[in-house]
Parts: C-alpha cells; sequence; structure tokens
C-alpha cells in the first residue's frame, strides 16, 4: 500500500491550491501596499507593520493545512457535532471573558494574542450541517429536518449577535443556498429577497409612493387575471400584508437598529448626503477605486488608499488598494480569481460520492461567496457596509486560519473521496 | 430532483462578479468624477506666494515695500489647558473678543479641528514681539507668516493706491481664474493699474497629505511644483522730495498739485489734498480704517488730479488765443477795447494786443475772441453760423487733450468737458442757440470742465511747444527701463508751434508784470505761468495756477488748484513757484511766501 503522502500530492486538487496561494499572496503584498509610505520605506517583512504580521499567519496557515491533512479524514465527519459544540461553547464564552476590539466584542485572548471564535463558527456549522444532511433518513422536504436545519445556523447567528458582529453573524443566512442546492424549496430565498428588496425600497422610496404603487398592482393584477373570490382576497391580503411590512420597516429602522447600522443603510441609498459623517467609508472607498481607472496607479502609487482616507484600509476595505493601484484591469483580475475558487469548490463538491462531503463543499463555496459578494460590494457602493473580510486577501490572522480551515477540509475530503466507497 | 439547481448557483455566483465589473468599469472608466476627487482629497495645493513688487521713486528710493505680517493659526486639536488669562494678555484681547473669535472660528467654512485654521490676523509686529515669546504656552497654536504693504513715507496715497482683500463683486469678475477668495489685490492707483505686473507669479507645491489634513511629503518628488516668482519693481517717476513738499503745502487744503516733466510726459508730483496716511490701509485696522477715511467729509481718498472737475478759469485763454491764431481770427497785436459792459475785467487796462490781454487776464478781449471764432460768417444765420465756428473751435481744444480721458496710468480718470454743439442741442433741449448764450467758455467758465491733470498736461503742452506725452506715473516696469508704450508717442495739437512762441512770451509776461507778478516770479528763472479765479458763488472762488519754468527747455510743468482760495495769483501761484523752485534748486530761497502758503489765508 502506498503511503499517505503520495496520496495526498496524487489526489491533491492543485488547482485549488494554487489558487489559494495566488490569492493569498496577492492579499499579502496589497496589506503592504496599504501600509507602504515612501517617506519611511519600511521592508515588506518587518513584523511592526500588518504586512510582516500577516506573513507569520500566512507561514501559520501552511502548518494548519500540515495538521488538516494528516488528520484522518473520518476525523471530520465522525466529530463534527463535536467541533460545533466545543465551537458553541466558545461563543458563549466570548461575551464573558473576551476582549473589546473595534466596538466587537469578538475576541478570546489567550496571553497577548487574540483569537476571533466566529471565524472558526463557519467550518464548525458548516461541518455539523452537512454531518446532519448527510445523516441516513434525513429528507429536506421534512418540516423537523428543516426546524433543526435552521436552529444549527441560528444558534451560530444568535451567538455571534451576542457579540454584537452583525456582518459575521449574516454570513450564516447563506447557508440557505446550501439548503436550496440540497433540495429545499426556493421559496425561502426568493422571498428573503423580496424582503430585503421591499426592505431598501422603504428606505430610498416615500412610503406613500409605495402604498399606491401596491395599490395600483394589486387593482392591475385583479382586473388581470381570473376573477374568482378566492384570488382576490388572496390578493388583497398579500397587499395589506406588504404595505404592513413597509409599515413595520420605518419602526425597525428608527427604533430597532443601532444608529450606526442606520447610518450604514442611509450611507448606501445616498452616501453623498453626508460624505464626511456616515457616507465617509463608502465614499471614500468610492473616490479610491473610482481613480485607479484602467490600469490603475501602479503598485504602491495610490494616494487614496495610503493615507488612511478608507477606514479599515488592511481588513474590509483591502479590495480598494486593488482598484485604486490595479485600476479595473487588476479588479478583473482578482474577480477572476474569485469566481475560478468558487466555481472550482462547487466542481469539487459535485464530485464528492457522499452527501456529506458534498453539502460540506456547497458550505464552503457559499460562504466564501458571501464574503466575496458582501465585502466587494460594500467598497462599491453596491452593499451596506457590513464588516467582513475578503477571503483570503484580508489582514487578520483568524479570518485567515478560518478560510484555511474552510478550504482545506473540503481538499482533504477530496483526497479520500474514492474510500467512501472502498469503506461501504 | 435537484436537476439544475447547480448551475443555478453557478450562475449567481458569475452573475454577482459580473454585476461588479460593470459597475466597477462605470466608477473606474467611465466616470472621472472619483479621479478628481482623489486629487483634490490626497493632495494638497499649496501656493507659494509671490513677492509684491516694490515701488520706488525716480531716483531709486523706496516708497513701497514688503513687510512680514503675521497670522495666528490654530489647530482646534491640539488646544489643551488654554490659560485664558495669559491668552488674553499676551493677545491683547478682551474676554469678550475672544469668545467672539471662537464663534466665528467654527462658523469658518475651511474650518476643521484637526486643520490649521486663521485664529487672529495681522498680528501687528508690536504684539508680535510679545506673542513670539509666549506662543509656547499656548499648545494647537502657531504663528503663519506672510507679507504686507509698508511705505516709507506717507506720500503720494492717492497715487499709489492700496492694497487689500479682493472682494467678492471683483472674484466674481476675475476671468483669469487668478484670484481666489482671502488674496490680495491693488485696489487703486498704482497698485490697482500695474497689478498684473506687481504681483508676480505664483508658484504651486503639492504636497501629500493624509485623512487628518497632516503632510506626507512632495507629490511625486515635486516634479510638477512650480516656484513663485516676484513681482516686478516699479520705478515711478515721482520725485520724492518734492512730493512730499508738494503736501506739505497742501496740507489743510483742498485742492490738487500736478508737475510734469514736458518733455517725457513723466509726473515729478501729484497731489490730492487732503490725503491719508497709506499705512492706515494696512495691517490689523484695515477695515475700521477704511471706514474712516470713506466717511471723512473731505474725501481723502477722492483722487482730485483726476477726478475732480473743474472749470478750468482764466487760464483757458492761453488755449483761446491759440485756437484763434491757428485759425487766423487774430494775431498777436490785433488790439481789442475792454469793453466792460457786457463782461466784468479786473486792473487799469483799455486796449491792448493779445499779449497784454493775456498779461491782465481781459475777459472782453477774450469774449470777442471767441465771437471771432465761432461766427466767422460762414452762414447767413447767426445759430448755424456758430454751430460752425464751434465745431472747428472744438476740435483744437480737444488737441490739447481737454474734454477726455488723457490716459494716464491709474485707474478712474475722468474726462472733463468741452462742450460741443450736440452738448448744447441737448443742453438747451432742442432750442436754438448762438454765440450770445455760450460766451462764458471764453475765459473758462460756463460749460467747460477739465481736471487738473489737463491742466498740468496744458501747460507742458505749451512747454513743448505744441505736443504733450500722455502723462504717466511709472518710468520703468521691472529692469525694462521703459514704461508702457503708450507713453512714449507724442500727441501734437492741431495749433503750429509759432503760436506757442506768443503764449509763452505771454506768460513770462504774466509772472513779471500781470497777474502772477509778486508770487510766482523766482530770481534766476524764468517762469511762464497763467492765473485763474475760478467763480464757485457763494463760496470764495477756487485759486488756478498752472506754469512751465525755465521758458527755454522747460523742466517742469506745474498745474495747482486750490478749492475756495480766492484769487489765483495769490495761494495757486506761490504754491507752484514754490514747486518749481523746489524741483530746479532743491529749496526755495523765499521763505516767506512758503510760510504765506503754509498758513493758509489766502482770502484777505
Amino acid at each position: 500500500m502506498r503511503n499517505n503522502n503520495d496520496i495526498i500530492s496524487d489526489k491533491m486538487d492543485w488547482v485549488t491550491v494554487a489558487l489559494y496561494f495566488a490569492i493569498v499572496f496577492l492579499g499579502w503584498i496589497n496589506i503592504y501596499a496599504v501600509t507602504y509610505d515612501q517617506a519611511k520605506s519600511i521592508s515588506i517583512f518587518n513584523v511592526d507593520i500588518n504586512s510582516g504580521r500577516q506573513l507569520i499567519f500566512i507561514v501559520g496557515s501552511i502548518f494548519i493545512i500540515l495538521a488538516i491533512l494528516i488528520i484522518d479524514m473520518r476525523f471530520y465527519e465522525t466529530f463534527a457535532y463535536v467541533i460545533y459544540g466545543a465551537i458553541l461553547f466558545l461563543l458563549l464564552l466570548v461575551p464573558i471573558v473576551g476582549k473589546e476590539v473595534g466596538g466587537n466584542k469578538a475576541w478570546l485572548g489567550i496571553g497577548s494574542f487574540g483569537v476571533q471564535p466566529s471565524e472558526f463558527a463557519k467550518f464548525a456549522t458548516a461541518l455539523a450541517v452537512a454531518k446532519y444532511i448527510g445523516s441516513v433518513g434525513f429528507r429536506m422536504d421534512q418540516l423537523r429536518n428543516q426546524i433543526i436545519l435552521f436552529a444549527m445556523i441560528g444558534a451560530s447567528m444568535l451567538l455571534i449577535l451576542l457579540q454584537k458582529d452583525t456582518g459575521t453573524a449574516l454570513v450564516f443566512t447563506v447557508f440557505t443556498l446550501v439548503f436550496f442546492r440540497e433540495g429545499m424549496s426556493p421559496m425561502l430565498i426568493i422571498c428573503g429577497v423580496a424582503a430585503a428588496v421591499i426592505f431598501i425600497l422603504t428606505l430610498l422610496v416615500n412610503s406613500y409612493y409605495l402604498f399606491i404603487g401596491i395599490g395600483v398592482i394589486l387593482v392591475v393584477a385583479i382586473v388581470m387575471g381570473k376573477k374568482k373570490i378566492k384570488r382576490i382576497a388572496m390578493l388583497t391580503a398579500a397587499a395589506i400584508a406588504l404595505c404592513c411590512v413597509i409599515i413595520s420597516v420605518d419602526y425597525v429602522v428608527t427604533n430597532v437598529l443601532r444608529p450606526h447600522q442606520q447610518n450604514r443603510i442611509k450611507a448606501l441609498i445616498n452616501p453623498d448626503a453626508d460624505p464626511l459623517g456616515f457616507g465617509w467609508n463608502v465614499t471614500q472607498s468610492k473616490i479610491a477605486i473610482g481613480s485607479g481607472g484602467f490600469l490603475g496607479k501602479g503598485f504602491l502609487k495610490g494616494t487614496q488608499t495610503k493615507f488612511d482616507f478608507v477606514p479599515e484600509q488592511s481588513t474590509d476595505f483591502i479590495f480598494c488598494t486593488i482598484g485604486e493601484e490595479h485600476g479595473w484591469l487588476g479588479s478583473l483580475f482578482i474577480m477572476t480569481l474569485f469566481v475560478g475558487l468558487l466555481l472550482r469548490i462547487v466542481f469539487l463538491a459535485e464530485r464528492q460520492k457522499n452527501r456529506f462531503a458534498r453539502v460540506y463543499g456547497y458550505s464552503v463555496a457559499c460562504i466564501f461567496f458571501f464574503h466575496f459578494a458582501v465585502n466587494i460590494g460594500m467598497t462599491i457602493g453596491l452593499f451596506p457596509v457590513i464588516g467582513i473580510p475578503l477571503p483570503f486577501f484580508s489582514y487578520g490572522g483568524s479570518s485567515l486560519w478560518g478560510f484555511t480551515i474552510l478550504l482545506f477540509i473540503l481538499l482533504k475530503l477530496d483526497i479520500h473521496r474514492m474510500q467512501v466507497l472502498q469503506r461501504i | 430532483m435537484n436537476e439544475g439547481r447547480k448551475e443555478i448557483i453557478q450562475i449567481v455566483f458569475v452573475l454577482v462578479a459580473f454585476v461588479f465589473l460593470v459597475k466597477l468599469f462605470f466608477i473606474q472608466v467611465l466616470d472621472d468624477r472619483y479621479a478628481q476627487l482623489a486629487n483634490s482629497n490626497a493632495i494638497l495645493r499649496q501656493i507659494d506666494y509671490p513677492v509684491r513688487g516694490l515701488i520706488r521713486d525716480r531716483h531709486g528710493k523706496l516708497i513701497v515695500y514688503n513687510t512680514p505680517e503675521f497670522d495666528l493659526q490654530i489647530i482646534h486639536r491640539e488646544v489643551k489647558n488654554l490659560d485664558t488669562a495669559r491668552f488674553l494678555d499676551v493677545f491683547s484681547l478682551t474676554r469678550a473678543e475672544l469668545l467672539q473669535t471662537f464663534k466665528e472660528l467654527k462658523q469658518k467654512k475651511e474650518y476643521s479641528p484637526v486643520k490649521p485654521t486663521i485664529f487672529l490676523t495681522k498680528l501687528s509686529a508690536r504684539d508680535f514681539a510679545k506673542i513670539e515669546d509666549n506662543i509656547d504656552e499656548f499648545p494647537g497654536f502657531y504663528i503663519q507668516a506672510r507679507t504686507t504693504r509698508a511705505y516709507n513715507a506717507q506720500a503720494a496715497a492717492n497715487a499709489i493706491g492700496y492694497v487689500s482683500e479682493i472682494s467678492k463683486t471683483k472674484l466674481e469678475k476675475d476671468k483669469t481664474g487668478i484670484y481666489k477668495q482671502g488674496d490680495y489685490i491693488g485696489q487703486s492707483g498704482i497698485e490697482a493699474f500695474y497689478e498684473q505686473y506687481l504681483r508676480g507669479t505664483r508658484g504651486v507645491r503639492f504636497k501629500l497629505r493624509n485623512v487628518d489634513g497632516i503632510e506626507k511629503g512632495s507629490f511625486r518628488d515635486g516634479e510638477m511644483d512650480t516656484l513663485s516668482t516676484p513681482g516686478q519693481d516699479l520705478t515711478t517717476t515721482l520725485d520724492l522730495d518734492l512730493q512730499s513738499y508738494g503736501e506739505y503745502l497742501m496740507k489743510g487744503k483742498s485742492g490738487s498739485i500736478i508737475a510734469i516733466e514736458p518733455s517725457t510726459g513723466e509726473i515729478l508730483s501729484m497731489v490730492s489734498g487732503p490725503s491719508y496716511d497709506p499705512t492706515l490701509l494696512t495691517g490689523k485696522n484695515y477695515s475700521s480704517n477704511f471706514v474712516l477715511i470713506s466717511n471723512d467729509t473731505m474725501k481723502p481718498l477722492f483722487n482730485r488730479p483726476l477726478m475732480a472737475q473743474y472749470r478750468p478759469g482764466s487760464i483757458f485763454k492761453i488755449a483761446q488765443a491759440m485756437v484763434a491764431l491757428q485759425e487766423g481770427v487774430i494775431t498777436p497785436e490785433t488790439r481789442i477795447r475792454c469793453d466792460r459792459s457786457i463782461i466784468d475785467c479786473h486792473g487799469p487796462h483799455t486796449n491792448e494786443d493779445l499779449r497784454g490781454a493775456i498779461t491782465n487776464s481781459c475777459n472782453p478781449y477774450f469774449r470777442d475772441v471767441l465771437r471771432r471764432m465761432l461766427n466767422k460768417g460762414k452762414s447767413n444765420n447767426p445759430f448755424d453760423d456758430t454751430r460752425i465756428g464751434l465745431t472747428e473751435w472744438d476740435k483744437h481744444i480737444s488737441s490739447f487733450g481737454f474734454g477726455k480721458r488723457l490716459g494716464i496710468d491709474l485707474p478712474n480718470e475722468k474726462n472733463g468737458l468741452v462742450p460741443s454743439p450736440a452738448f448744447y442741442d441737448r443742453a438747451y433741449g432742442g432750442r436754438p442757440w448762438k454765440f450770445s448764450n455760450i460766451y462764458s467758455i471764453a475765459i473758462g467758465e460756463g460749460e467747460n470742465l477739465v481736471v487738473p491733470l489737463q491742466m498740468a498736461n496744458f501747460a507742458a503742452t505749451v512747454a513743448n511747444k505744441g505736443y504733450y506725452i500722455t502723462p504717466h506715473l511709472v518710468k520703468s516696469i521691472g529692469n525694462s527701463g521703459k514704461p508702457l508704450p503708450a507713453y512714449i508717442e507724442k500727441h501734437y495739437t492741431t495749433i503750429d508751434s509759432m503760436y506757442f512762441r506768443v503764449a509763452a512770451d505771454a506768460m513770462q509776461r504774466v509772472v513779471e508784470e500781470g497777474t502772477g507778478q509778486y508770487r510766482a516770479k523766482l530770481k534766476d528763472v524764468i517762469v511762464c505761468g497763467k492765473t485763474g479765479t475760478v467763480q464757485n458763488d457763494p463760496k470764495p472762488a477756487h485759486a488756478v495756477f498752472i506754469a512751465f519754468a525755465p521758458k527755454v527747455n522747460p523742466r517742469i510743468a506745474v498745474s495747482v488748484y486750490v478749492e475756495s482760495a480766492g484769487q489765483g495769483g495769490r495761494s495757486a501761484a506761490s504754491i507752484a513757484s514754490l514747486m518749481i523752485e523746489k524741483y530746479l534748486y532743491g529749496a526755495t530761497q523765499r521763505p516767506q511766501i512758503e510760510e504765506y502758503v503754509l498758513k493758509g489765508k489766502f482770502l484777505n
């Protein structure tokens, strides 16, 4: 029998690995570009600046990758619930013993070293969800099974919300896309998107116009379709429900959302209203990206991203550096890398021989997709500012390691996909 | 059962990336607004202010120079534990003023707690010494230097003009884009007329700055930076000693003195009385001083040499004589009876020739000269005949530079007035007019209006025997050694030069034996002059005197106009001769005349 290492190198999906290292490397040099100051010219390896520290995190990820590959592939499925439970426990611990960084109490300190358990909750939840869907007798059309699934992601979300880390909590909504792949009715996603659209519309347009618009649509729908009493009653009920939603959105925005969250939504709608206030992030980020032009200003030549105009530059707004220094072409390149990675993961997921591995693969793809879409979307003003990192790109040890673990567990499962059959 | 869902998910992934790329294409490639915003965001355009050109007198003596002025800037965020009592003491402020300043600070458009904002402007030099010693006690406050105008002599304030912040209306009209709010600009006099030479060119330094406005070095290693070039110095035609002396003589009087070097048109001295201290319009109290000066009932900002339009009085008889000689209606030997029944006269004379009539300033003589001019019998209709005559007369009179702007290198010059047939048509509202209606213009009364500059220019024209060079105040821009091209050209009158000899002879006699004798006469030099006494009922008449000297190769031509000072032979003749003396010899030898002028009691 060939030894373990040979199997790994033979069966490893080197395309994914190459994409992974390409993105990590580009992220690293862009983190350097952010902190680069021509007057000081500090080395990219200097651990006093973010790029130096990021390099340590990258080296750390290599050890994590090795560990994941060495551990037996059966470990992940077998201990999925245990890992999930442990992470939930850590999440529970954070509000009690955690330390506060940047307004969010999301860090667990071990000496001078801090980790964000929420970053690891993603892979843990993905494992648990995959195991549950992959378990014998699971049927997506059973309400009980669905409730348990939503309870699983709901528990993670709730505990992360308790840390006031709304952005990371929202990531878990993307599991609905995984459920959709596994047979759940698309109605839930359609309703969710529709609710979001109405929510945004309510903020954009005066409620009275919306009421009038709904009224007009209602009348048209009644006139155009069959004149059955049941249908008319249904449509009217739906219209009234919509109006109630609109009224409640107003209430939610003014009374439930916290001021900075309100501002983020207002900034999305009209960043020019207060470009130096709540619109600052989006305005500055758009200026930085927009000033890049087609080819960009050149590596280390950015002006906007150098001098702290864009806040959270190394982490959530790292894409600005790409946009400014490498222009549209650079953005196209990065987008291609990410979409390539996402499609490759879907490809990997689809070639898995058991449901656990496939669901897990889709979870990884969807989590990356959510981060990718929301992170870049907010920098160009298409999404509200939700503080979540760009996978492998943003500065930060916890997020890099969290994403690395997510991806490489999938690669480990992929290496051994044929053994699953052998085992059965 | 889940057919096609994989594809749906893949499509969603690709679609989102595609939407992003489209949006990015819009903001990065199609919309250049962001690039501009980025530049104004991170690149600080720092103006390198040029030094304004200096202004010197004809001998190179400095009149106007620049002196540093200090502003107090504040970076509000850095202000900590301000010892208010101490601050008030050091900066000589009251508590209310300080509170007001802080209130105004926050209302300023450019205010930001992290950027330097001007807190107090124009700390005077005296304050500054104290402030400089103690500024360290007040963190967050910084001193910023710039230059302001300073004056070596309190002279020629109206001719030189002043510099102050550009007004909003001027800023809106400015098409050059050179000026920005808060910039200084020449507001009057030479400072305004030669603004484009004096201001120099600004430099621009592009600095990178971070979000707090803190500089982070130069942009592209300064390859786009430009250095400021200082403004060009001006050498004026003024003789600072003569100018100061003129202002000394005019103290307490309203009026003007203009002295011109006839051969060049260079203005040796231009006094507008009363004047003001130009240093009042610089520094800390500019605004309040400006209000004070502009509200003064004596109108010190009114530049009389160019702007005060007076009737010329009897000095106009010289011009009249020239025109009549040129037109051939009289000869120098023509005698006319002094018929005082139509127009009053003065002095014991009865039947003079032209020189005698000028010497005695005979009114009936010149009334008849004008009659001969205007009614030459070219038409049988006396009205038409006058019209024809007046048209010819106009042409000649205008050629002396009367009735139009001479084009001096100062703003706000007035035209004066030479009445034309069209003018009388308007004045008479279409009713007919003839010589008997308008004969007052014969003796410089009536509708004629001239500004003192035109009178001096006229004296220079007579001195030059028939031409003038437009009077001007700047003889050299920068190191060129040349004035503007307009100030080299000779303007010839329509009068033959031989007739000016007659005028010069007559004007010599005015000084030696006529109305100007005694006070205008000088021992070592022949002065040619003409008095004027302009009716100003019910107030005392205005005193006028024009003169040039020496008679041969004249070096100076003068006009003096003293408001409400009675006969021209007294104040005006005295001042004119003192100016000539001062210019030719450096000092007067007639202290009694100087004393007489300074005492200023001309009416008794």
